[in-house]
């Protein structure tokens, strides 16, 4: 099966969107439960998932393929290769990001809300979910930067995807192999439709962050 | 935010479709995979048997450890020694001959070392040395690399020790590689595959051709289950006797660049 | 509300709170009894919004006692509600902001509803009911502020401040709604900087000064006859022309 140039596109936004989800499911109630928290090691706890936000994506690759491989601990979930392995991957790699901006986010709203919701006797945990969902517009901006981050990877996709054409093939690692086959007015025009489309996504979630404030203020 | 989760739940379906299919991984050379090879062959098994080939192209030494750790089905690489180790050690259980090409030697039109054309490659080197003029190396553990180590013994230089600031190690691919020799004007090795389908040039022109020493063949070799229970032996058999078999032999024969042919089928008749 | 379930009245004993090296509250003792409407007054800096957030269990006391007569901790919680200076609303509608606090004091679903339509519809903001809260004007979102607490149902209903950011006629429809709390049978404690407005809505004068209970009278007394040197001062000043 050969990969189409539709179908890289359509796997990057598949692979990407999905480990973002992923990695918001996961990271934004983590970062606002840390931001509202309070217990000992806090503080190095935040130091720490910010210094994760600058994961080498290369690293995460490799660590993720010597989980998956054959020879690794979970080499019998035969994940290596295939699309989850990278959606695995791509996940790790966002996650610290998402959590990292979301408690940013909350701990500044947590001074505004902090004493009027401890009054009606929401604390931790159940505290920290709402205000995520109040603050949900300026949160965008973090699962964007998410977003922005796998989209624009290559080194974790392409160790555990293996860029096989037709089956783990997306499109950083496509303008990795033109490049490297000296083609490289293909790689730039992919290049260019992978800014444009990053361009149309942010755009589009500014859009949407702008009405929703003005509605509901 | 609909739309999203439309192409997420649209991504989840198709990826396990995927998982359903009969399938083998073949882990082969960036050279095989670059020169346009399998874009051409895999379609033809595939049509045949049912099975999707998915080839992970990395370099020989790489694609071998990979068939040690159990990754792949099948290895499709060019390094005799290495292979024969490989199935020396019990990760593999046979080794097939399935087609041989040549490599060349490219380099700057301008010729810094003077070698002036020709079939002697191990002359070249030497004046490459000689002239301490740039030469880029693959230096990944490829089938390609491990050529070019046994040409520079060949010519009686120990390039660990000798080698000095005009020997560019690049640790990568083919392609890469030839972006670097382009870039820097250097010297290099390379298969003809890769080059005949590289498109980024530059000055560089074929300086030694022709040469037995260049010869470069190409074997296949199924993991072994018994390392690997979970290798799919029977269709990576079909793979191995397919490519061996007059169909197969006959579809490498018929690929070409330009009209000139790549590949040449020599499997054992 | 059942007798056995009360929670007031409360006791202050010897209540201190430090921060920052420094005394905030230095050993407040009182007692606070259901029934008259209770305004704490103070120049800025006394302490005010302090003892109001260490009484409503925000804060916690360096030492001292905060005595509710209710042992248990979950009903002296709901026992109380709290407004602020600024209203804090979620960014949903007037009804889900109310919503969400019945939700929180576990009202059962079915009723929450109709009990938060009653909290509108006491504060005059039915109409909006399904609009934004944040887009709402100042004084409207106080009211909703206060109808949230209204749908509590508490036995205490603290207010900080409540008008200090409000146009009279703001002013004066929150101060209705206070006096309809007050008229419920819900006790007040508020602290503000209006004078008129203490004498408008209270009963009885706690006067903080530097941390301490300087004072405290019935509000008419207190205005006409101020006992303690710090609270005339502290008149005077406010209402020099007196």
């Amino acid at each position: 099966m050969i990969s189409t140039l539709g179908e890289i596109v359509a796997l990057s936004l598949g692979v990407s969107l999905s480990a973002v989800a992923l990695a918001s499911l996961l990271g934004l109630p983590l970062g606002a439960a840390i931001a509202v928290g309070r217990f000992p090691g806090r503080r190095t706890l935040i130091v720490l998932l910010n210094a994760l936000m600058g994961l080498p994506p290369v690293v995460v690759g490799l660590l993720v393929y010597l989980l998956l491989s054959r020879a690794g601990p979970l080499g019998e979930l035969g994940l290596l290769f295939t699309p989850p392995a990278m959606v695995v991957a791509q996940t790790i790699l966002v996650l610290p990001i998402i959590a990292a901006l979301c408690r940013q986010a909350v701990e500044d709203a947590w001074v505004e809300y902090e004493e009027q919701l401890r009054s009606l006797g929401a604390d931790g945990l159940r505290a920290a979910l709402t205000l995520v969902w109040d603050i949900r517009f300026s949160l965008v901006t973090a699962v964007l930067a998410g977003l922005g981050r796998a989209l624009a990877e290559v080194g974790a996709v392409i160790i555990v995807g293996g860029n096989i054409d037709g089956v783990t093939r997306v499109m950083t690692t496509t303008i990795a192999l033109e490049t490297s086959k000296g083609d490289l007015p293909l790689a730039l025009s992919l290049g260019f439709i992978l800014i444009a489309l990053v361009i149309a996504l942010n755009a589009a979630a500014h859009l949407i962050k702008e009405a929703a404030q003005r509605r509901y203020g | 935010m609909g739309l999203i989760a439309r192409v997420i739940l649209a991504f989840l379906v198709c990826t396990t479709v995927q998982a359903q299919q009969r399938f083998i991984t073949v882990a082969s050379t960036t050279s095989t995979e670059q020169s346009g090879l399998f874009k051409h062959l895999l379609p033809l098994f595939e049509k045949k048997t049912g099975i999707q080939v998915r080839v992970v192209a990395l370099g020989t030494g790489q694609a071998l450890d990979m068939g040690r750790r159990g990754d792949a089905d099948v290895v499709f690489v060019h390094a005799r020694p290495l292979e024969e180790k490989f199935v020396a050690e019990g990760f593999g259980v046979q080794r097939f001959e399935v087609m041989y090409n040549d490599f060349v030697l490219v380099g700057p039109k301008s010729d810094p070392a003077k070698i002036g054309g020709g079939k002697d490659t191990v002359a070249a080197l030497q004046k490459i040395k000689a002239a301490q003029a740039p030469f880029a190396s693959r230096g990944d553990r490829s089938g390609t690399h491990f050529a070019e180590l046994e040409l520079w013994k060949a010519a009686g230089i120990d390039i660990a020790k000798d080698r000095g600031p005009w020997y560019r190690d690049t640790g990568s691919g083919m392609g890469p590689t030839l972006n670097t020799a382009s870039g820097m004007n250097a010297y290099t090795l390379t298969d003809r595959g890769t080059w005949l389908s590289f498109k980024n040039r530059g000055e560089l022109v074929i300086v030694v051709e022709g040469d037995k020493r260049l010869f470069n063949q190409y074997g296949v070799i199924l993991v072994n289950p018994a390392k690997h229970p979970h290798v799919k032996r029977e269709m990576g058999q079909a793979f191995i006797d397919w490519i061996v078999s007059a169909d197969g032999q006959r579809a490498i024969a018929a690929y070409r660049i330009g009209g000139e042919q790549l590949f040449f089928p020599n499997a054992d008749k | 509300m059942a007798d056995s379930g009360r929670i007031l009245p409360l006791a202050l004993r010897d209540v201190c709170f430090a921060a920052g090296g420094k005394r905030i509250i230095d050993g407040i003792s009182a007692t606070i009894d259901a029934g008259p409407a209770t305004i704490i007054l103070g120049a800025n800096g006394a302490g005010k919004s302090v003892l109001m957030r260490l009484v409503h269990g925000l804060l916690r006391p360096t030492s001292g006692q905060i005595a509710w007569q209710n042992r248990d901790a979950e009903r002296v919680r709901r026992g109380q509600a709290m407004v602020f200076q600024r209203p804090v609303l979620l960014r949903r509608s007037a009804l889900a902001n109310i919503l969400y606090a019945l939700e929180l004091a576990r009202v059962p679903a079915a009723e929450r509803e109709s009990q938060a339509m009653d909290a509108l519809r006491e504060v005059g903001l039915v109409d909006v009911a399904h609009r934004p809260a944040r887009v709402l004007s100042g004084g409207e979102q106080q009211r909703l502020a206060l109808a949230r607490a209204w749908a509590l149902h508490p036995e205490v209903l603290f207010l900080d401040e409540p008008t200090a950011n409000l146009d009279p006629g703001a002013t004066r429809e929150i101060e209705n709604v206070i006096k309809a709390f007050d008229a419920s049978g819900t006790k007040i404690v508020m602290s503000t900087h209006n004078l008129g407005q203490a004498r408008r809505l209270g009963d009885e004068v706690l006067f903080i000064h530097q941390g301490r209970l300087a004072e405290r009278a019935a509000v008419d007394r207190f205005f006409q006859q101020p006992a303690s040197t710090e609270a005339a001062a502290f008149l005077k000043g406010e209402l020099p022309w007196v």
